[in-house]
């Protein structure tokens, strides 16, 4: 379980975090939805460590990960998986050795045994004689399962998705969404998703916080989605036009 | 400026903070020793045969005396090569070739979100990615620098006898005459720290790249710039420094 309580950030004069508090529980998808701006990836960032909060904690089962110290930091880092909004694959390695590459820095794991766990995760992405190829040689898509099967090899119990679904076509998103939802089940992972796609939220969603300029405005579960009262909430949702059909075929 | 020189020294500290095992490192090392050494022998052999061939005829053109023997155009061609030609002038084209990619290779990096990738995994990224660039540069500019000024030599021998401007006897005394070993040594000073400058200059301009292709571009040419400002600065420092000690010895 993660759970942030109070989270602001500023940047100069400009304040884009506004004390923000939520709890992100395992083995489900917490969706971190709002428009572009509103500062969604800056908590993403300031959730996993690549920025620090001016004010609030983040607590990884009650693990204090801001006023931890360095090693302690580590630690809990080495308990994180990221798929990054452009996977972030590294250019100069083969999907193996990308996927790979967590266990050769971080475990003092036998090579076949690290294999076994590659092939693993990659079968588990639906990705199989793939290994040898480089990042530069994939499609979009195919680049996020690598990234999502090198964010689950070293066992993560944090999963962190930044735009999973930017730029894929709808086919490929479903796939990835998809994939992202039983990944989380069957590893009971606390996956963090931040997302502007509405029919991603609606897909996989369970918990979901809205964000606008800065606010958590809106948060619960998407079978209250339609129902909510907050006007910058239902703007960004409507704006879909799935769900604007869906809220007028319901009423 | 103080702020990035202060930045500068920062980074260069947290290059050995938090390290990874050695065993990550070994293999790191030989990898980027290959890329920033091996890949640098072709353009590095020549640059050092012309430069010496023509230093040797320019020097044969200017030395026209019947007071001064013609073994003398060696001696300066020598002294030429292992003071100046070999490491200053060659850490130049290796800041040209090996800063920029560097730079641009970091800069990558950094706007592709792979620096935050490894940062995310809990690994110190600047000392995963600089620190192995660091150590091969250190290791494998000073090994450049003896090839350099060997084939400069060389170069110099095969203009004499093909253009006749001295004679290859005279060209082979002259090389020899008067060697004061300390050379060597100041040669390979300035070698180390040249190295150290290229590799640690290109790395900062290339890791703290913000934006995109442009920035990097950007960041590739500030660490030729500052890095061949830097080599220069350095260079005036060591002649000061060490001339006089290589005029005592």
């Amino acid at each position: 379980m993660i759970k942030i309580d109070n989270i602001t950030k500023r940047f100069g004069d400009k304040e884009v975090l506004k004390g923000i508090s939520a709890v992100f529980k395992p083995g489900q998808v917490n969706m971190i939805i709002g428009a572009s701006g509103t500062g969604k990836s800056v908590l993403l960032k300031c959730i996993v460590g690549l920025e620090i909060p001016d004010e609030g904690s983040v607590l990884y089962d009650d693990r204090d990960f801001i006023r931890a110290n360095r090693n302690e930091q580590i630690e809990i880092r080495r308990e994180i998986g990221m798929l990054f909004q452009g996977a972030a694959l590294f250019d100069s390695k083969t999907v193996e050795e990308n996927v790979r590459f967590p266990l050769d820095v971080l475990t003092h794991m036998p090579m076949d045994e690290k294999q076994d766990r590659v092939n693993h995760v990659l079968s588990r992405v639906g990705l199989e004689n793939v290994n040898h190829l480089m990042p530069s040689e994939l499609s979009g898509g195919m680049k996020k399962r690598v990234g999502i099967a090198r964010a689950l090899v070293n066992n993560s119990k944090y999963l962190f998705c930044d735009e999973p679904n930017s730029g894929l076509d709808p086919q490929t998103s479903i796939l990835i969404d998809n994939l992202i939802k039983e990944l989380t089940e069957e590893y009971n992972t606390t996956t963090v998703v931040v997302s502007h796609d509405m029919n991603s939220v609606m897909q996989i969603g369970d918990y979901i916080m809205f964000m606008y300029e800065g606010h958590k405005v809106w948060d619960g579960a998407k079978e209250e989605v339609l129902d909510a009262k907050e006007k910058a909430f239902n703007d960004f949702v409507f704006a879909n036009h799935l769900m604007k059909v869906l809220k007028e075929q319901m009423g | 400026m103080i702020k990035q020189v202060g930045k500068y020294f920062i980074f260069l500290g947290t290059l050995f903070t938090n390290r990874e095992s050695f065993r990550t490192y070994v293999q790191l090392f030989i990898d980027e020793s290959v890329k920033i050494g091996t890949d640098s022998v072709l353009l590095i052999s020549i640059v050092s045969v012309f430069m010496g061939a023509v230093t040797t005829i320019q020097t044969a053109y200017n030395l026209v005396s019947p007071l001064i023997p013609d073994y003398v155009v060696a001696l300066v061609v020598r002294d030429m090569v292992l003071l100046e030609l070999a490491p200053t002038i060659i850490g130049i084209i290796f800041a040209g070739k090996v800063g920029s990619n560097i730079a641009g290779e970091l800069g990558t990096m950094r706007i592709t979100e792979q620096i935050d990738a490894l940062e995310v995994m809990g690994i110190n990224s600047a000392s995963y990615l600089v620190l192995p660039k660091l150590l091969a540069t250190l290791f494998t500019y000073p090994l450049l620098v003896v090839y350099s000024a060997f084939l400069s030599l060389l170069g110099g021998y095969v203009a004499a006898r093909f253009t006749g401007v001295i004679t290859p006897q005279d060209y082979t005394y002259g090389i020899q005459y008067q060697l004061n070993e300390f050379m060597i040594t100041f040669a390979m000073i300035k070698a180390f720290v040249f190295a150290f400058i290229i590799s640690t200059i290109s790395s900062f301009m290339g890791y703290f790249t913000t934006g995109g292709a442009l920035e990097v571009g950007k960041a590739s040419t500030s660490a030729v710039t500052n890095s061949v400002i830097a080599i220069l600065a350095a260079d005036y420092l060591l002649a000061q420094l060490l001339a006089e000690f290589l005029a005592a010895v």
